[in-house]
């Protein structure tokens, strides 16, 4: 039997179960069929009117029986599905009782206009209406119910009451670096020894009108309407933003030690986590990428490899013209004249970028990729832009030996966080 | 046989601390007006019916120079980054960027401050629309300014820390309300004590003037209204106080090499979460707020605990209970400063660290009764955080 320690002497942390909920469908198998297969889960926004609005497009999971949901309603929703593939992948716990704790990168969550109009209603003033109104139809009427929904750790809470996690859970966000944040935490934790498993949870249902007006008055979001399933456009020259969607990804995370000694299935190990703040601007990386350059070889050194050692890129490639050049920069720094022989392809060409639950259906994605010896592609590259040349997996799904991953993500407030990922252990 | 290595457990040093709330700035003037023992500060008539502990004036320039930053941040980012720079100043690392360029932070935050101008302007005119959602939509579009978002986003008082300070080691976010505040710190010093980080700044900051926020208490019916009472007496609604406090935690390793000393030792941190609603919240809050006083050894000499009871009746009436029980002097945080939500726990920390460096604790408030006279010599402080509607966390903080 080999180590179940890593070079550093800490426990090997290992992978044994996944879900996957996108705009592409539920379940990994639905995903990774559709994932090779290049097709995009974006289209025409039909959840509020968009007859005004400069983007009309979206990955939103629009498949889920019933009416209109909350945006922690339908966050919660999806992680549950999302979770529950992988509780039950993992066969580890009894049902309603997961012998860890929980980390649950999620949505940003306040009272909606459906409820604030409710309460308007209610208030009837005599003339403009403020929030006292607002208040004084709170106290007069009876929503209770509202308060739980829509502070922050309800989602969270609900989960560890499914899943029976242990303890308090963390509800956590990072901006879009957040699902790999909710599995670094995992990492260390059972690093610590404070636990021998963990569940990860990344979600986001939040595509309101209010969300999309907000990213789109801040010029990130793509304005290609035109042809939905070609708008997203990492790397290529002609990008121009990126599409909002929704979507989970779950992982249970276990000391090697532990899931060997149950005899559980090893779907791949997190060997290596890395992350650093950045401080240029709170929408904008640093131009010189160094925050960047910084995570990725914390992540490397964490996982004790060098950056030789990397077969293939999960980028965070958001189809901006910003990232997805600073995200070239950056690479081209750590990997040299390596890279252009390195596949670096998207997942938010075909899935739209997931935001608070990118990271962990790209992580997901990427022990996929592990698993089947399959890239998927970056659809929609049909223009390459000659300043960031890559080998970016174009188009079409490849066959390969993957042996080792770095995924990468990166955040609106200076947030980089990056996972080093392998196939089971020798 | 397992080849597992044991972690090692290394002291924790708190060697900075900042504050802010209704009673000043920094730790002296808050020493100051809790040895004067006054009536809190407490605002009746702005926010009536509801009482609020409102922010003491800072001058903004101090912490945050650059009115472009100011500009780019709400209330209670502002508050945040504000307490986080005062932390840095005590803990003599401000400006220092190889020190802040390796510290790891952890902020406890929530976020969304609404333009509450536009929102009840669209209130007041979207029953009127032949297609309401279509009206939103628009108005919306025209009204929302484009870094109000970023203002709303709970990352971003990190993000802004970021930018100010200059703190890049790394950045975490927790959300979920007064747990969050637990876990923040409990993550930034378990991290120190396994010896993965050497120096952490973790807090968080929570701006209670805000209709939007009270709104959120008062759909539960759990705001305090006038007049104000003390919480741990008759728990009658949550005071809501806006407050930032942020620590640098610190290997003892790290800040000897720097000469740097200790304000307090931070000796463990634990939270849980008690099956509120399956079990019945009062008989929930006791069993597990009992169970984690209990690690942190009440019975040692020279013990007193810091409440962060937020006066939410059924959660409180059992943390009082409970309290009662320990025999141990009690001091209310709430009741001298409000209850600040994500930021309330390390605020208790602050003052509990506070306290045990002056090796003594402050008087008892006129009018609740709990809390008792205690002249003797304080070396341990043991804080709690029970959730108005979920969670439990407990602290210990030693003389150093």
């Amino acid at each position: 039997m080999t180590s179940t320690t890593d070079k550093a002497g800490r426990p090997i942390v290992v992978v044994t179960g996944m879900g996957l909920v996108t705009s592409l469908g539920q379940g990994k198998q639905d995903n990774w069929a559709k994932l090779t297969a290049g097709e995009s889960g974006i289209h025409r926004i039909t959840r509020f009117p968009i007859d005004t609005m400069k983007t009309t497009i979206a990955g939103t999971v629009d498949y889920l029986p019933g009416g209109r949901r909350s945006a922690p309603d339908l966050s919660e929703e999806l992680a549950a599905l999302a979770a529950e593939e992988a509780v039950a992948e993992a066969g580890l716990g009894t049902r309603g009782r997961f012998p860890g704790p929980l980390f649950c990168a999620v949505p940003p969550i306040e009272l909606e206009w459906p409820e604030r109009r409710i309460l308007a209603r209610e208030a009837a003033p005599n003339g403009p209406l403020t929030y006292d109104d607002l208040l004084r139809a709170a106290e007069n009427n009876d929503h209770g119910t509202w308060h739980e929904r829509f502070v922050y750790g309800s989602i969270a809470d609900h989960l560890a009451d499914r899943f029976g996690t242990q303890g308090q859970p963390i509800s956590l966000s990072t901006a879009c670096a957040s699902g790999n944040t909710s599995i670094q935490l995992a990492v260390e934790a059972i690093r610590r020894g404070d636990c021998e498993a963990a569940l990860s949870i990344a979600t986001d249902g939040s595509v309101t009108a209010e969300a999309l007006i907000r990213f789109s008055l801040l010029s990130a979001l793509s304005t290609n309407n035109e042809n939905p399933a070609a708008a997203s456009r990492p790397f290529a020259k002609n990008r121009d933003g990126f599409i909002i969607a929704e979507g989970a990804g779950a992982l249970v995370l276990e000391s090697l030690e532990h899931a060997r000694a149950r005899g559980a299935k090893i779907l791949g190990v997190v060997e290596g986590v890395g992350e650093m703040a950045d401080s240029f601007h709170r929408t904008r990386s640093s131009p010189d990428a160094k925050p960047v350059i910084g995570c990725m070889r914390s992540a490397l050194a964490d996982a004790g490899i060098t950056a030789e050692e990397i077969d293939y890129i999960n980028a965070h490639g958001t189809s901006t013209p910003e990232n997805d050049r600073m995200e070239f920069t950056g690479m081209s720094a750590v990997f040299g004249e390596r890279l252009p022989g390195i596949p670096v392809s998207s997942n938010k060409s075909m899935i739209g970028h997931t935001l608070t639950a990118a990271g962990a259906i790209e992580a997901v994605v990427s022990l996929l990729t592990i698993a089947n010896g399959r890239i998927p592609p970056t659809i929609n590259y049909e223009v390459p832009d000659p300043a960031i040349p890559l080998d970016v997996v174009p188009n079409v799904a490849r066959d390969a030996k993957v042996g080792r991953v770095m995924s990468n993500s990166f955040g609106f407030g200076g947030q980089n966080v990056c996972l080093i990922l392998t196939g089971e252990p020798e | 046989m397992s080849d597992r290595r044991q972690p090692a457990r290394r002291e924790v040093w708190i060697t900075g601390v900042g504050l802010v709330s209704s009673l000043g700035e920094g730790l002296d003037a808050h020493w100051a007006a809790l040895a004067d023992t006054p009536a809190p500060v407490r605002d009746e008539t702005s926010f009536a019916p509801y009482v609020v502990h409102p922010l003491a004036k800072l001058e903004l320039d101090k912490q945050i120079p650059k009115r472009g930053d100011q500009r780019q941040m709400e209330p209670w980012q502002r508050i945040g980054t504000y307490a986080a720079g005062l932390a840095l100043d005590s803990a003599g690392i401000k400006g220092n960027k190889d020190i802040l360029g390796t510290t790891d932070m952890v902020v406890a935050a929530g976020g969304g401050e609404r333009d509450q101008a536009v929102d009840g302007s669209i209130l007041s005119e979207i029953e009127k629309q032949p297609n309401p959602e279509l009206y939103l939509s628009e108005r919306l579009q025209a009204d929302l300014r484009p870094t109000l978002f970023l203002a709303q986003l709970s990352n971003l008082l990190a993000g802004n820390i970021s930018i100010v300070h200059g703190v890049t080691g790394s950045s975490r976010t927790f959300m979920g309300e007064e747990s969050s505040g637990v876990d923040a710190v409990r993550i930034g010093w378990a991290r120190i004590a396994a010896g993965t980080s050497e120096i952490a700044l973790v807090g968080g900051a929570y701006n209670a003037e805000r209709r939007d926020m009270l709104l959120l208490f008062a759909l539960r019916h759990l705001a305090m209204q006038a007049p104000w009472s003390p919480v741990l007496k008759a728990a009658k609604g949550v005071p809501t106080g806006s407050a930032g406090a942020f620590l640098v935690l610190e290997s003892p390793e790290h800040a000897k090499a720097r000469g740097a000393t200790p304000i307090a030792k931070l000796s463990g941190v634990w939270s849980d979460r008690a099956r509120r609603a399956q079990e019945g919240t009062e008989a929930a809050v006791t069993a597990t707020l009992d169970h984690l006083i209990g690690l942190a050894d009440p019975a040692a000499p020279g013990t007193a605990i810091l409440s962060g009871a937020t006066g939410a009746p059924e959660p409180t009436r059992a943390e009082a209970e409970v309290l009662a029980k320990t025999g141990l002097p009690v001091r209310s945080v709430t009741d001298r400063l409000g209850h600040s939500l994500e930021a309330q726990f390390p605020v208790a920390l602050a003052l509990a660290a506070l306290a045990v460096s002056h090796g003594r604790l402050f008087a008892p408030l006129e009018g609740e009764p709990i809390e008792k006279p205690f002249d003797g010599a304080l070396t341990r402080a043991i804080v709690t955080g029970v959730g108005h509607w979920r969670g439990e966390g407990v602290a210990l903080v030693e003389r150093a």
